[in-house]
């Protein structure tokens, strides 16, 4: 029958209808933002993992530079095991830090933090952040990678998209209105961004031996915020290579019974 | 066990039998799921129905076990989703399944209604059925929206502030109203505590539409494709096997697409901005529904007038339980409506069109495309609907189903 609707054809004007729009919205956006620096990722894809000995290295940027401000509110020091480090590394990392508690008769006191406890937070409260951070606290990091546009490009393109002001154009610096105190980065929405540049060649000295270079910092970091933000997604990924192996095969299954139940119909 | 057409079920079991001569459990599944005679010229739309009810099983499933590790509390309730994720066992395939589960039980509905819309399945003598279908798609968008509020992230608050202030343009009470649906001043702990309590409770309902649904269906039977009413035994087939095997394949391949999602694509349907915890003092630049409510979205910013705007936004779904009227063609099934099928594709367009518009700021070329839009959407159901069935000449109608499958398969 000529007449007969096809679900293709429906898929195909959407898709044209979709396309005319977000052809128009795209050139509006893109206005004064540079893309994204296009970065491999192991992560991304269905069969992505991460790369252990660079979350590690990530670790030790958020641990030596990051935390200083940022908190990791939903990360225990246990989850760091997930990185490949072994019980008693991560026993010892806990207990470089000093945590409050209660003791026994109810005083409060401090101790070495053990695995089983949360990150600490480098200021007691949100408005403790906020007052020593020109009064807007710095966001916690445990899912900033899924909580920006641009996900791990985004946090990338903000780690090494600052220019100093020396560099910025007469036109830059009146558009944005950007004076000799603002850090200036490329990749933020109105490019005057309140954090000073966190990273720079040589910032960290990594014990694997790894170059320090800026790129190299923040791409590891990175890597171990992607963690962080979505420590699962190994196991997410496995299992749904096995799921969708199943389906198809289900699928192809009741495909040649609903044929053979048919074959008289037909 | 007997199964040909209209005999009743002789049932060898003693058991079976035994229990069935008390409750006929048994004889009404094998009336209504097994020798049940169904259309045999169904093609794949009419898998969506299944495919629904699978996916708000699925919904419930997913949500009841979530409900039992999730924290109603405005302090914790961001937290506790994220704790879900990171140490209940499979807790990220509980709470991804339901987030994206959400997303394809809309699509596989939208899909279902077009189907009626393109098939004529809402006219006559199935216009109750078409309406508890309508029901069942309010329920199912309250039920998104007060789900989408727990994860208690920015857009989760925000969402929220929106669309419960939209009460406020009813005239003299709206304000009391908000105050009471917030249960104080401003969204905050007490909206969360009644969402979740309501959230749990709706899927309940729905599951009832969905029964009086399914009973109004088995009254008269399915439409399909051709939208002629089958005449005898040589235009059906049994219910089972023919189409539990065919929903099953269908079922399977939604599935798989469906999964594709869950586990490679998760948050990629979603808002960045829901992974910030809510802020009563940060609004996000923009405050956009998820992607199942953006048409009307679009058509509540679309009118300049707050009220007109939410008139607009409740009339364009209140219009679906008068489309059985509206519609005054007495063939049912585009197939043999020449003119009138292009411009169900054309209400489909519009409607990505609104969807579009609704997912971008209300400046510069999106306000008169939105208005434009809206104005088509209204005047599809109201004008054209009911002009065009007066004046269409329909294409002749085969004599039975049997015939024009035979036909079609001589070709």
């Amino acid at each position: 029958m000529s007449t007969k609707l096809s679900l293709t054809k429906l898929v195909l004007t959407g898709a044209a209808a979709f396309a005319v729009f977000s052809a128009g919205t795209l050139a509006t956006a893109a206005e004064d933002m540079p893309p994204l620096p296009k970065h491999e990722w192991g992560f991304k894809g269905p069969f992505g993992t991460y790369d252990r000995a660079a979350a590690q290295r990530g670790f030790q940027v958020y641990k030596e530079v990051c935390s200083a401000c940022h908190s990791l509110n939903l990360l225990y020091y246990r989850n760091l095991e997930e990185l490949g480090l072994t019980e008693n590394q991560v026993k010892g990392i806990a207990a470089e830090v000093q945590v409050s508690d209660l003791s026994d008769d109810g005083s409060v006191i401090d101790r070495p933090a053990r695995p089983s406890d949360p990150f600490k937070k480098p200021f007691p409260n949100e408005l403790a952040a906020a007052a020593a951070n020109g009064g807007k606290a710095p966001p916690d990091l445990s899912v900033i990678v899924k909580a920006r546009e641009g996900g791990a490009d985004y946090i990338y393109g903000i780690l090494t998209g600052y220019v100093p002001f020396e560099k910025l154009t007469p036109e830059q610096i009146k558009e944005f209105n950007v004076t000799k105190d603002d850090h200036f980065n490329v990749h933020f929405p109105g490019h005057r961004i309140a954090m000073p540049p966190p990273l720079e060649d040589g910032k960290v000295n990594y014990i694997d031996g790894t170059k320090n270079t800026l790129q190299q910092e923040a791409s590891d970091v990175v890597e171990f915020l992607a963690w962080a933000s979505e420590p699962h997604l190994e196991d997410r990924n496995r299992t749904g290579v096995r799921v969708i192996l199943f389906l198809l095969v289900m699928a192809g299954l009741m495909y040649g019974v609903k044929r053979a139940v048919w074959a008289d119909k037909h | 066990m007997a199964s040909s057409h209209g005999a009743p079920p002789v049932f060898n079991n003693k058991l079976i039998a035994w229990i069935d001569h008390r409750l006929p459990i048994f004889s009404y599944m094998e009336k209504e799921y097994h020798t049940f005679p169904t259309p045999r010229n169904f093609n794949y739309f009419w898998n969506f129905g299944a495919i629904a009810t699978v996916m708000l099983l699925l919904m419930i499933v997913t949500g009841v076990v979530l409900a039992m590790n999730y924290q109603p509390n405005a302090d914790l309730a961001f937290d506790s989703v994220e704790r879900i994720m990171r140490d209940v066992p499979s807790g990220w395939l509980l709470r991804y399944m339901h987030m994206t589960g959400a997303s394809f039980f809309f699509a596989a509905v939208y899909v279902h209604i077009f189907r009626g819309l393109y098939y004529g399945s809402y006219k006559a003598p199935r216009e109750l059925l078409w309406m508890l279908g309508v029901v069942i798609l309010l329920l199912m968008m309250a039920t998104a929206f007060m789900g989408y509020v727990l994860p208690w992230g920015q857009m989760s608050f925000w969402g929220a502030t929106v669309i419960t202030n939209l009460f406020s343009a009813i005239p003299v009470v709206g304000d009391s109203i908000v105050t009471w649906l917030w249960g104080g001043f401003a969204v905050g702990n007490p909206t969360l505590n009644r969402f979740f309590a309501l959230h749990y409770l709706l899927p309940f309902i729905i599951v009832a539409v969905v029964a009086l649904h399914v009973v109004a269906l088995h009254v008269h039977g399915s439409n399909n494709p051709l939208g002629i009413d089958p005449k005898g035994p040589q235009d059906t087939v049994p219910f089972h096997p023919y189409y539990t095997m065919k929903d099953g394949f269908g079922l399977m391949v939604f599935l798989i697409v469906y999964a594709a999602f869950v586990f490679f694509a998760p948050n990629w349907l979603g808002d960045v901005n829901n992974y910030i915890q809510a802020n009563p003092l940060v609004t996000p630049n923009e405050i956009v529904p998820e992607w199942y409510l953006l048409p009307f979205y679009a058509i509540l910013r679309a009118i300049p007038d707050k009220l007109g705007g939410v008139i607009c936004m409740f009339g364009s779904i209140a219009l679906l339980f008068v489309l059985p009227w509206l519609d005054t063609s007495r063939v049912r099934s585009c197939t043999f409506r020449p003119i009138y099928k292009w411009f169900v594709f054309l209400l489909v367009i519009d409607v990505i069109v609104l969807g579009v518009c609704g997912a971008h700021p209300p400046e510069g070329w999106y306000v008169p495309v939105a208005r434009l839009a809206t104005a088509y959407y209204f005047f599809h159901f109201l004008i054209l609907l009911p002009v065009l069935g007066k004046i269409e000449r329909p294409l002749p109608l085969p004599s039975s189903i049997a015939d024009a499958v035979l036909k079609k398969k001589a070709v």
